[in-house]
């Protein structure tokens, strides 16, 4: 559509009539910058500037009512030398990392089996709809069945109890940590298993045949052939993963029974309070934080070579 | 040029006789709202054709912003009035960020407090309010009999008026331009389950009574939490404030340190923020003493789990909500605002909120709206005589049942502290969150 309206628009734009090839090599300059520009623009005015406008509010003034245009750094001062925001991020990248942990092995161990030990590709596909199937209710729901199912006399619970195996009830089920991170994998873990079963489905199983030949173990199979192959995955997976934690704060709230904090809660809390530069600020270094983990995480894959 | 010239004469006459004609089309109107004004109350008024396309956005917290009201008013005034419910929070975010997006703003005297300096509200004239002089004096001089003692905190008559039309800075006494009309209040106390208790419940230092271990719970929106914390922390002798409404710095540091430390030893198993969180806290047994609210009480024991609305020896802590007027608010949706607020002060609405628990400002034309039994249950604390029941027309009571606390005076001449916000607000807002962080 681009490429066939342009030619038409670039002759009746050209004062003088040119060439053919003139008109050709022009246009062939301009057709990637028409094709990148919807892109370009998009996220122009939906992310960066959007971006940019939060850096700004992060140095304004503010009391309880108003916020007011200006230059401080008091908004960073108050967030970065408080050890409530330390305790907080602490907090969070641990809600991450245990998160990232568990899902990376159930994302691994289920797409393994999906890619590599079911043989027919109609119940490859029967399965993977499977693993979709939580995704049909919404993310909160699924959060908050959790609730009356680990309770104090929630369903767990009592048949624990009726099943004898405890006489009480056990506190630690429900607003926990434990409670917590539950949530996030049973949210997350499609976001893992999704792009490592893609990355293995590449695998070209001629060298899984070589490495057995070679007399390798399955152990030695898949940690030697299958794992580096399915590096690009883990990484995609990584990154939705760990960017979703990070930024998570209602599963923190709802499942911690509030008593939990995460930065995510600390903007909202902050926002519902009206002070918005404070929130600007913590979103610009939360914004900082995560780019560096995702940075860091692309320096140990190069998805771009490896895909 | 030349053209201009020649024209400008006919022009300029056919210019003046539309504005004659116009001239003379709003007088009638001006003299039509002159002659309305005046009569506004329950009557057809000159734009009762017109005022059927007015509609009126009105947003607010849950406890008030019921569909009920919107359909009422559609029936009694003809207008629409379109209903926003939202947290206490988001509230007074939107009262301040978004002005334009309503035009009638149900909010809380401690938000009041916020938002009303920010210049979005009109004050509104209490000579075009009909029932002002009936408005329960607790909001106009502080004082619900000439005796009583004035309460701590964001008190509504505190924040109740302001000096003049165009003023945003609040009056020490009663003015002619009010803020908010007070619509609906209550006096907070512990909601408790006394099956699990198992011991009479009577101050506020219950809460952080190690023996409910795990199973206290607290709200968690700074400006009320914190007025429950001070009470608690009053209530066992180891904070003594000035005002609980306006603490210092140190009072803000020793009232969280008691409850920092009271969270770290596991005395709280959840905090709540929204009504039915703090439902499904009690009606699940996973907790058993909690600051609450009366009609999540009510809605505890519809389920038939057994709460109570606990009176305690130190008061109550009490808030109060009322109806402002945004500032773009002009014309003929002003008077229908104005219309609307009368409406309000008429007596359905105010049985209505009643019958659910709370108050409502004009306690005579309610009185109308209810049975005698009805009133003598919800206003006078006796036992109720036949099943009561809700606006719904739900049994909530059976018949002997009495009202926990009592009469509107022993509940209302009670209070201790109304929600507040404090000069230190920004740094308690900080302490309270490294609180709940801890």
């Amino acid at each position: 559509m681009t490429v066939s309206a342009v030619p038409s628009e670039a002759s009746s734009a050209s004062a003088a009539p040119r060439g053919g090839g003139v008109r050709r090599s022009l246009l062939r300059r301009v057709a990637p910058y028409l094709q990148a520009g919807p892109l370009a623009l998009t996220l122009l005015v939906f992310l960066l500037i959007p971006i940019l406008t939060i850096v700004a509010v992060s140095f304004w003034d503010y009391d309880s009512i108003r916020i007011y245009p200006d230059f401080v750094l008091t908004n960073y001062e108050e967030l970065l030398t408080s050890p409530v925001t330390w305790k907080t991020y602490l907090n969070t990248v641990k809600f991450a990392a245990l998160t990232w942990v568990i899902t990376l092995l159930i994302g691994f161990t289920v797409a393994y089996f999906l890619a590599f030990h079911v043989q027919s590709t109609t119940w490859q596909m029967v399965l993977f709809l499977v693993c979709t199937i939580p995704f049909w209710t919404s993310n909160i729901i699924r959060m908050i069945s959790w609730i009356p199912f680990l309770g104090r006399n929630g369903l767990l619970n009592s048949g624990l109890i009726s099943a004898g195996l405890i006489d009480q009830p056990l506190e630690f089920l429900l607003f926990s940590d434990f409670a917590v991170v539950l949530a996030f994998v049973h949210l997350y873990a499609l976001f893992m298993v999704v792009p490592i079963f893609n990355s293995m489905m590449r695998i070209d199983r001629a060298l899984v045949e070589a490495a057995r030949d070679g007399g390798a173990s399955a152990a030695q199979v898949v940690w030697n052939v299958i794992l580096p192959l399915a590096k690009p995955g883990i990484a995609i997976g990584s990154i939705f993963v760990v960017t979703l934690v990070m930024g998570d704060f209602i599963t923190v709230r709802l499942m911690s029974g509030g008593q939990s904090a995460s930065i995510g809660l600390m903007i909202a809390n902050e926002i519902s309070l009206l002070q918005y530069p404070a929130a600007a600020a913590n979103a610009v270094v939360l914004l900082a934080v995560v780019l560096i983990m995702v940075v860091a995480m692309l320096r140990i894959v190069d998805i771009r070579k490896e895909l | 040029m030349t053209e201009t010239r020649t024209g400008s004469p006919l022009s300029a006459g056919t210019t003046t006789g539309v504005s004659r004609r116009t001239l003379l089309k709003g007088t009638a109107a001006a003299a039509g709202v002159a002659i309305g004004s005046g009569a506004i109350t329950g009557f057809p008024t000159i734009w009762a054709q017109n005022i059927k396309n007015v509609t009126l956005r009105q947003f607010g917290t849950g406890v008030s912003n019921l569909n009920a009201v919107a359909d009422k008013v559609k029936e009694d005034l003809g207008f629409t009035l379109q209903m926003t419910a939202l947290d206490s929070d988001a509230v007074a975010q939107r009262a301040v960020t978004q002005p334009k997006s309503y035009d009638i703003a149900d909010i809380e005297y401690w938000i009041c407090k916020k938002v009303f300096p920010a210049g979005v509200m009109q004050p509104m004239d209490v000579s075009k309010i009909k029932n002002f002089d009936k408005i329960v004096p607790i909001f106009v001089n502080g004082k619900l009999t000439p005796e009583s003692a004035v309460a701590q905190g964001t008190a509504p008559h505190t924040v109740g008026f302001v000096e003049g039309k165009d003023s945003i800075k609040f009056a020490k006494s009663a003015t002619q331009w009010m803020t908010l009309i007070p619509t609906i209040y209550n006096a907070d106390t512990l909601g408790i389950r006394p099956d699990l208790v198992g011991r009479p419940i009577s101050s506020w230092k219950d809460l952080l009574d190690p023996a409910f271990k795990g199973k206290a719970s607290i709200l968690n929106i700074p400006s009320i939490g914190i007025m429950d914390a001070a009470m608690v922390c009053e209530a066992m002798g180891e904070v003594k404030y000035g005002d609980k409404g306006n603490m210092t710095k140190e009072e803000i540091d020793k009232t969280l340190k008691i409850m920092t430390d009271a969270k770290k030893a596991g005395q709280f198993r959840a905090f709540w923020k929204t009504f039915d969180e703090s439902v499904n806290l009690m009606s699940s047994g996973e907790v058993i003493i909690q600051s609450m609210w009366s009609p999540a009480v009510a809605a505890v024991r519809a389920k038939g789990i057994q709460c109570v609305y606990q009176p305690l020896k130190e008061g109550y802590r009490a808030w109060g909500g009322g109806l402002g007027i945004a500032k773009h608010l002009s014309g003929l949706e002003l008077e229908a605002a104005y219309e609307y607020i009368n409406w309000y002060l008429s007596g359905w609405v105010g049985a209505y909120l009643n019958r659910q628990g709370y108050y409502s400002a004009v306690l005579d034309t309610a009185k109308e709206h209810m049975s005698p039994d009805e009133w003598a249950f919800w206003m006078e604390g006796q036992p109720a005589k036949t099943d009561i029941l809700s606006p719904e027309g739900k049994v909530m009571e059976k018949a002997g049942a009495v009202r926990d606390g009592g009469s509107f005076q022993d509940r209302m001449g009670r209070v201790a502290c109304w929600n507040a916000v404090m000069d230190e607000d920004r740094y308690m807002v900080r302490k309270w969150n490294e609180f709940v962080a801890a």
